[in-house]
């Protein structure tokens, strides 16, 4: 047990060694291990696009690729990032990994099928990665027709292919995750004893299980459109491009929820460990997941305000905008509630969750300005739109990915990252972050529209600005991958629970066995149920 | 079902997977999660039904136009033997719930039988379609007012009954599957997850095909 020891000698990692054992392996935490791998090198790929784009903007005229190369650059970014990073990220990563041992389960329901979900998604990154690379494409990731349909001279219907793959492989997960829940739970281990990440997940999977084959139906339609030239979204041949649009936002906004509600669920494992006090206010947090789910489903017409949309449905869709907003603040707040007289440690992690809440919360805020109808007009493909999903989907679910992996890496290599290294990366992504997006939410005002490769000399500053900050984001993101690595070698042992965290999870082993327990364990309390190391309240 | 019986079902059997502490939870897992996919497949083809329907909505007399030209006959015979191989395999299923593999197995190769039937038929109305120039494009057949609905209508059925017919030779698949392992002994009275999840899914193509038949054959006929 002593960390002088060493790490376990039978354990998942180490049980076998030969490439075939990881290539066949159904269980669990090597599949998480395939995944992070897969979605890391997508990763730097989508970063490698963003980084052209930023270097492109630093002169108004365009610094250094041609109008028809940036199309393809930010419409791989787009694709690469979103669905072959953020919406498998949490899921398929610590997803993965974590679940079967929150619910004390010795692996999925389905492992078989768990392998499955990484070849489609392997082969649909490969193809996808085809499409943009040796055929370009210039679509953006939203597919509008009818330049997808009857301009776009890309692989689009490789694109296509591609991403309804690993649609498969999300839905793959999902549907493992949501009857893994169901059935697989330890003992004792009842709906309002499982940690919100469980909550969340469970919310996530239903999403990919029910909106992401109608994505599929409208990629086969697109791409049917264009091989066979038929007309189901041609207005010159009688089809409706709006029909399209809706569509794709029926999956895609909803999408925008599988890509945070891990986010969500990863802050709220890490707050309450690191405040050393109970998650305050459990059953809100738990079902406002619920409620981000179900309301999810019905908001997303508000991408199509000025697309021709009557006008009372997007009163409608306008105030189920505002609706959602609800839940997500009800989780703000309980955040707060949490680390209220808490005692709060800055680790790594916690460093991570504290810049998530905060730069979710402004990504959220600036949504309802873009869900209010009037200011949409405005502010509709401008820069502001960029800078408000950027501080969602990068400030808040790759901030959240960031907090996961290092509250995670000690159980899942057995080693500690270096602590102070740790800190100055969660404080660079912050800080890089910040004057990344920033200035683009004063450029949307002032009017710049996004996707183009130039712009009025007048916003110079702020783009100049903006591309310094993602030199300073991508340090933040390189680093760890840096001490991570360097960790699997030289990271001092870990321990079973370096964190002294509540949680099945931490009771086993580290790295954990092949079969996650050697005993099934049996629930008795709450989760979150953390002593306070002294007296709780402080002295009047 | 004897004390014995369910004794047994609580206690891990030969193909019980380590995860599950029972037989019988791995049966109803296996089971929750088919019900899971095809809650999954019923949004896939749910997509492809409401842009039918809203087509059809904006075109009428186009899709009206459209339906007289399908193959009515060939449609209903399809109904009823799809139908009939439903009932084929439920009987199957309880077949195998009383230990009867024999019944099973030729139940089974009977809804084969009715399947494969089934996809010759629509080979059958494939070539007549086409060959009656139902083909959207330069030489699509239907011409005047109503044309350009006529188009999408037929768009919309090869689309579907071809996705339609995937998932049918799947199935057809799977229940050879289940009539190889029926015929070896690998499914029995007690350890039987896989023919009910295999019935699970050839029953919802069944009900694929009974939304695809009024909307392909009959809507718009009876005005």
């Amino acid at each position: 047990m002593s960390i002088a020891a060493g790490l376990r000698s039978d354990n998942y990692i180490n049980h076998e060694t030969t490439v075939r054992s990881w290539l066949v392996t159904t269980d669990h935490k090597r599949i998480a291990i395939l995944y992070l791998c897969s979605i890391t090198a997508f990763f730097f790929i989508g970063g490698a696009a963003a980084a052209l784009m930023r270097y492109n903007l630093l002169s108004p005229r365009g610094a250094l690729v041609s109008p028809e190369m940036y199309n393809r650059l930010f419409t791989m970014h787009g694709i690469v990032m979103v669905w072959f990073f953020l919406v498998p990220a949490a899921p398929a990563v610590l997803g993965n990994f974590v679940l079967p041992l929150m619910l004390g389960a010795r692996d999925l329901a389905f492992p078989r099928i768990n392998l499955l979900s990484w070849y489609l998604f392997i082969a649909g990154g490969a193809i996808a990665m085809f499409a943009v690379t040796y055929g370009g494409l210039d679509t953006g990731w939203t597919f509008y027709t009818p330049l997808s349909t009857n301009f776009s001279k890309g692989f689009v219907e490789v694109a296509a292919l591609g991403i309804i793959l690993s649609g498969y492989a999300s839905i793959a997960t999902g549907l493992n995750f949501i009857v893994t829940i169901h059935r697989l739970r330890a003992p004792g281990l009842t709906w309002y004893r499982m940690p919100i990440f469980v909550w969340s997940m469970y919310a996530t999977s239903v999403l990919n299980v029910l909106a992401t084959p109608v994505l599929t139906m409208a990629l086969i339609l697109i791409a049917m459109e264009r091989i066979f030239h038929i007309g189901v979204f041609d207005p010159a041949l009688g089809g409706d491009p709006v029909l399209f649009q809706h569509l794709f936002w029926f999956y895609s906004h909803p999408a925008v929820y599988i890509m945070i509600l891990p986010g969500f669920g990863i802050v709220s494992e890490i707050i309450p460990c690191f405040a050393r006090r109970p998650l305050f206010g459990y059953k809100f947090v738990a079902w406002s997941s619920i409620a981000i789910a179900v309301i999810g489903f019905f908001v997303w017409a508000h991408h199509m305000f000025v697309a021709g949309v009557s006008v009372y449905s997007a009163l409608v869709f306008s105030l189920l905008s505002y609706v959602i907003a609800v839940p997500s603040a009800i989780k703000v707040f309980n955040w707060l509630g949490t680390m209220h007289k808490g005692y709060i440690r800055y680790n790594t992690p916690m460093l991570y969750a504290l810049g998530f809440v905060g730069l979710f919360t402004i990504g959220g805020l600036s949504g309802l300005f873009t869900a209010a109808l009037g200011a949409d007009v405005y502010l509709h493909d401008t820069y502001f739109v960029v800078a408000h999903f950027h501080f969602i989907m990068v400030g808040g679910m790759v901030t959240a990915f960031f907090a996961g992996l290092h509250f995670w890496w000690p159980k899942m290599t057995g080693r500690l990252y270096p602590e102070s290294w740790g800190r100055v990366a969660a404080l660079l992504l912050f800080g890089g972050f910040i004057l990344t997006f920033l200035p683009q939410f004063v450029l949307g005002y002032l009017g710049m529209p996004r996707r183009y490769p130039i712009y009025d000399p007048g916003f110079q500053v702020l783009n100049v600005l903006s591309s310094a900050g993602a030199t300073i984001l991508a340090g933040g993101y390189l680093l760890p991958m840096g001490y991570l690595l360097w960790s699997l070698v030289y990271g001092q042992p870990a321990g079973d629970n370096p964190w002294d965290a509540t949680g099945l999870e931490w009771r086993t082993q580290s790295p954990p066995r092949v079969q996650n327990f050697s005993v099934t364990p049996r629930v008795t309390e709450t989760a979150y149920n953390y002593p306070p190391p002294e007296q709780q309240e402080p002295m009047a | 079902m004897s004390a014995a019986t369910r004794h047994r079902e609580d206690l891990p059997g030969p193909e019980t997977e380590f995860q599950y502490p029972s037989e019988r939870e791995q049966h109803d897992t296996s089971m929750t999660g088919m019900w899971l996919f095809l809650a999954t497949e019923t949004l896939f083809f749910g997509g492809l039904f409401l842009i039918w329907l809203y087509y059809r909505y904006l075109f009428p007399a186009g899709f009206a136009l459209a339906t007289e030209h399908t193959e009515f006959a060939i449609g209903t015979v399809n109904s009823a033997l799809l139908i009939t191989s439903s009932v084929t395999y439920a009987c199957g299923v309880a077949a195998i719930r009383v230990g009867d593999r024999k019944l099973l197995f030729r139940l089974a190769v009977a809804t084969i039988a009715l399947g494969v039937v089934f996809m010759l038929l629509k080979g059958v109305e494939w070539y007549l379609d086409i060959d009656a120039g139902m083909v959207p494009g330069p030489g699509f057949a239907l011409r005047g007012p109503g044309s350009q609905g006529a188009a999408l209508f037929w768009i919309f059925y090869y689309l579907a009954t071809l996705l339609h017919a995937i998932h049918l030779l799947i199935g057809l698949g799977l229940v050879t599957w289940i009539a190889l392992r029926a015929r070896n002994g690998t499914v029995t009275r007690e350890s039987h997850a896989s023919v009910e999840i295999v019935g699970l899914y050839w029953s919802f193509v069944d009900m694929v095909w009974l939304v695809l038949y009024p909307m392909i054959y009959l809507a718009g006929r009876a005005g």
